[in-house]
């Protein structure tokens, strides 16, 4: 155990830090993205709409994150060469945000579901008896009330997010989990770089603990 | 002129509605009275669609809103409702919840729906809780912000289901008054209610509804004294 060592090459752990959070941020954005057409989908009066938010739900949950990735970054370029006789390779961080971006979504769309169906139906029914659109109801009086409720699992759903970026490593990303686990088998010191990183990691998690509990403290002061 | 006829309401196998006539003549109250599972919140929901009637109609003005060509949304504005349960916008301060509607429905702008606003509320006697949340007020306040919001779309007839139950004993009065005045302003009104005091008071037609059918529809020194049917004596004599 050397922890001299990490430090030596903290430059090294640390552009793979920027580039977890980096990544992180990208499938954050694409996963709100993704969740709020998802969920607005999942509840709207659309027969087939709402169906295919559904599947897309299941599909997400019900096979592992890591597949998902591996399926993205090898068999998508795959299945494009077969459809259009040409070539064409990701680089594994884009690959792996589209993944974890596709694979929040699916998640963010339930949380934003479970938000809007939180709401009490009795404010539906005052926007409507007072002439508002469905549209105009859905904007002007749901939504506002459903973001209250969907921040604090938004919060969770970000940090699960973040350490699963580590997925990320598998297909080559040099992200932290990937450098500090490459330094480990360079320097026969896995217990330092694993270490570091968890620690690396452990901080950009509790900073974000830290902002929910703040953004919640916020939203119940308001409320 | 509201004018309900033959209606029907199926939830399901529930036949809660069994061919429902009532008509509301322009500035009249007509209370509707029964007993709980009567179907008289459905009826009320019915006029302003937010059930969709199973069968029959419903005329306003003379336009049948059961037509599925008709605009819902510009039917509603003529039909304002008051819940038992507010249903202010919890998000929105009481000035907002009130002026919301007229802007965004009736094009109305800031500046008039906000004097507006400020006068309805001046009306219910609330002039001083315009910049307040709805939770900051007690459930009678709540229910004046309603019935302001109510009036400020200028709707020609009211509903109102059960208006004060959801409120403690004391604050019942102040929303009554509020009511009464409207009724002797001229306003038309249709009021699912357990206030016999009130329906003695102020309507001019009580209705009974009884297991998805209206008994009797008198003046209210007639079925308050006279009740014909025993089923609306009975209900009378417990609520009595
Ligand atoms: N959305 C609904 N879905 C299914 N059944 C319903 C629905 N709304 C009402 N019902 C049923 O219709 C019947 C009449 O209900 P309604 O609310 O109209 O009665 P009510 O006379 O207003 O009673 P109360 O005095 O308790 O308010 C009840 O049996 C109720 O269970
Ligand atoms: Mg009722």
């Amino acid at each position: 155990m050397n922890f001299s060592l990490v430090s030596q090459y903290s430059g090294f752990l640390l552009r793979g830090a920027g580039l977890t959070i980096v990544m992180a941020l990208g499938s954050i954005i694409l996963g709100c993205l993704l969740g709020t057409v998802l969920g607005l989908m999942r509840v709207s009066s659309s027969k087939p709409l709402s169906l295919f938010s559904g599947a897309y739900l299941q599909i997400f949950r019900g096979t592992p994150m890591l597949l998902q990735i591996m399926f993205i970054f090898f068999a998508i370029p795959q299945i494009y060469n077969m459809m259009t006789g040409s070539f064409f390779n990701w680089k594994p961080e884009i690959a792996g945000i589209i993944a974890l971006g596709m694979n929040s979504g699916a998640y963010i769309a339930e949380i934003i579901r479970a938000g809007i169906q939180g709401v009490d139906i009795g404010q539906t029914e005052a926007s409507r008896a007072l002439g508002l659109t469905q549209h105009q109801t859905m904007q002007l009086v749901i939504l506002p009330q459903a973001l209250r409720r969907v921040i604090p699992p938004l919060c969770n759903e970000f940090i699960v997010l973040l350490k699963d970026t580590s997925l990320i490593s598998s297909i080559g990303a040099k992200e932290l989990m990937y450098r500090s686990r490459s330094m480990g088998v360079t320097t026969y010191d896995f217990v330092s770089f694993l270490a570091g990183a968890a620690i690396v990691y452990f901080c950009l998690t509790f900073i974000l603990t830290q902002a929910s509990s703040w953004v919640e403290r916020r939203l119940a002061v308001s409320d | 002129m509201i004018k309900v006829s033959n209606l029907h309401k199926y939830f399901g196998n529930n036949h809660v509605l069994k061919g429902i006539d009532l008509e509301v003549e322009k500035g009249t109250v007509v209370c509707i009275i029964g007993p709980s599972g009567s179907g008289k919140s459905t009826l009320l929901r019915c006029i302003n669609l937010l059930e969709a009637p199973s069968k029959g109609h419903v005329l306003i003005d003379g336009t049948d809103i059961t037509d599925p060509k008709q605009n819902i949304n510009a039917l509603r504005t003529e039909v304002g409702m008051v819940f038992q349960r507010f249903n202010l916008f919890p998000h929105m301060t009481v000035l907002d919840n009130i002026t919301l509607a007229p802007i965004k429905v009736r094009g109305m702008a800031e500046k008039d729906a906000q004097d507006l606003a400020k006068a309805l509320l001046k009306r219910v006697g609330l002039a001083d809780k315009a910049d307040a949340y709805p939770k900051q007020l007690s459930g009678g306040q709540q229910q004046r912000v309603a019935i302001a919001r109510a009036l400020a779309m200028k709707p020609k007839y009211f509903l109102f289901d059960e208006p004060t139950s959801a409120l403690d004993p004391e604050l019942v009065g102040e929303v009554l008054d509020v009511m009464k005045s409207m009724a002797l302003e001229g306003t038309t009104m249709v009021v699912v209610t357990h206030e016999m005091g009130f329906a003695r008071e102020v309507a001019d037609r009580v209705v009974f509804m009884d297991d998805g059918v209206i008994l009797e529809d008198k003046p209210p020194e007639i079925l308050f004294t006279r009740p014909e049917n025993p089923r609306t004596k009975s209900f009378l004599d417990r609520v009595l």
